[in-house]
Formats: structure tokens, sequence, C-alpha cells
């Protein structure tokens, strides 16, 4: 049987420019640095790179990154490995009449089935199904 | 002793065995039960059932209760929590992010 695909984070957000203008903002690092994080980002597959910031001075966040997919300016993928759990960002740009619709998805798998992740992502939507179940159930 | 919560890495870790996800649901769909009461039906051993049973265990998603020779588990739904945590904290992330992206937008040049 397959699963249907599910994602465990999805946001969504209609930006006013046009796919092209917001691509450069996903892909250029000062411009990545200005709104998401610090980064050495290149819009290559297979570059490794790491996304950084500094909340507050002594705390240091360092995301892990490997650029997974990149086709201009419609979809951009990287992996996202920090606080132990690897998962994968994709953003996907749509436009619109007014500019551009901008979906953010992010779902999470575990280090150890990397190797088997297309097998990972098939068993998600089981296991969230379950957890939805079982978190309407909880007192 | 019973783990009260996991970090999310090791519950997706424990969670991504389907053996142990099947263990895990049965669990919580039919209430306690033994390990040879839950081995009947999983398709596996009982020592592979107890081993299973102990890693869920360690993650905090069942709970083992010894009655006389018996050990009864039962799921700890609770433990799952975390989970529902990171994604409700990075959907918080993206929209923050989102709103500064907006914001950058408007600055930008063509």
């Amino acid at each position: 049987m397959t699963a249907p695909e599910r994602r465990v984070v999805a946001v969504e957000r209609e930006l006013a420019a046009p796919p092209e203008k917001l691509w450069r903002a996903l892909t250029q690092p000062h411009l990545i640095a200005e709104w998401l994080m610090q980064t050495d980002f290149a819009p290559v597959p297979g570059h490794r790179f790491t996304l950084r910031r500094e909340p507050k001075p002594g705390v240091r966040v360092v995301v892990d990154c490997e650029v997974v997919a990149v086709e201009p300016p419609k979809t951009l993928s990287y992996t996202w490995s920090a606080y132990g759990l690897d998962s994968v960002v994709t953003f996907t740009l749509t436009p619109t009449a007014t500019g551009t619709l901008l979906r953010v998805e992010q779902d999470g798998f575990p280090p150890d089935m990397q190797a088997a992740y297309k097998g990972a992502r098939a068993a998600w939507p089981q296991m969230l199904a379950a957890l939805a179940e079982l978190l309407a159930r909880i007192d | 002793m019973d783990r009260v919560h996991a970090a999310p890495d090791l519950l997706f870790r424990t969670l991504a065995d389907p053996t142990r996800r099947a263990l895990f649901e049965r669990l919580c769909r039919d209430g306690e039960k033994t390990v040879a009461e839950l081995t009947a039906g999983a398709g596996v051993s009982q020592p592979v059932v107890s081993k299973h049973l102990g890693l869920l265990r360690e993650a905090g998603l069942v709970r083992a209760r010894p009655a006389g020779r018996r050990t009864h588990y039962s799921a700890r739904p609770a433990a799952l929590l975390p989970l529902t945590d990171w994604t409700a904290d990075m959907t918080s992330f993206w929209e923050t992010r989102l709103d500064a992206l907006d914001s950058l937008i408007a600055r930008m040049d063509q």
C-alpha cells in the first residue's frame, strides 16, 4: 500500500513579490541572513552549509544543512539537522495574481533511517494519524 | 524507571520501527496486555516482543506493571507530547521567519 504524502510542518505565506525576486531572498547569503540566519549557502545540489544565529549572547544555534534540490524560481530544498533531529525543508514558490505563494514544508525523520528515507516517509502518515488519534484521547 | 518525557529524536527513532509502532498502537487501542498476549498476533517471537517493549519503555512510551509472575504493559500516549511540541515549535519558528522575509521583500530592490 502506498501511503499518501504528509508533511510534519507546513506554513504558507502570500508575498508581494514575483517568484524571481523571492528566489533571491531564499538563495543569496546576505539576503538569507536578513530573514533566516547567517549562512554560507550556495544554490548547488550537494553543497553543505550551516545556518547560524545567536539569539542571545553566549547562545549559539547551528543548523547543519545540505542542498537537496534547486529549481529556480520554483523549488528549493535542503536537509536541516539540529538538536539531534534530521529533517528536510522544502520551499515551493507559486506565482499568484499579486505576487508569490511561498510554501515551507519541513518533515522530520530519524537519523538512522536516512538510508531508508523513502521508507521513513511512507511510515509517517500512519504514525501521525495514530498520534492525532492518541492526542485526542489524552486526559 | 519509566521516563516522563524522552527527547524527540529518541521518540522518532523508537517509533520508526514498524513492529514497535504496531505494539504501541495495539496497547493504545486495546489497553493493558502481557508479553504473551502481545506475541499472539505480533508476527515475531516472544523474546523479540520483549526486546521491543524494553525499548518502548526506555522511550517512556510504555509502562510496565509487575503482577505476580507476569508483567502487564500499557501505553503512555502522553509521552508523544514532545513530538507535537517540535512540530508546533517549528511552525512558530517559520511563521516568525516569514514575517521577517515579508519585511525584507518590501525593502529589496527589484
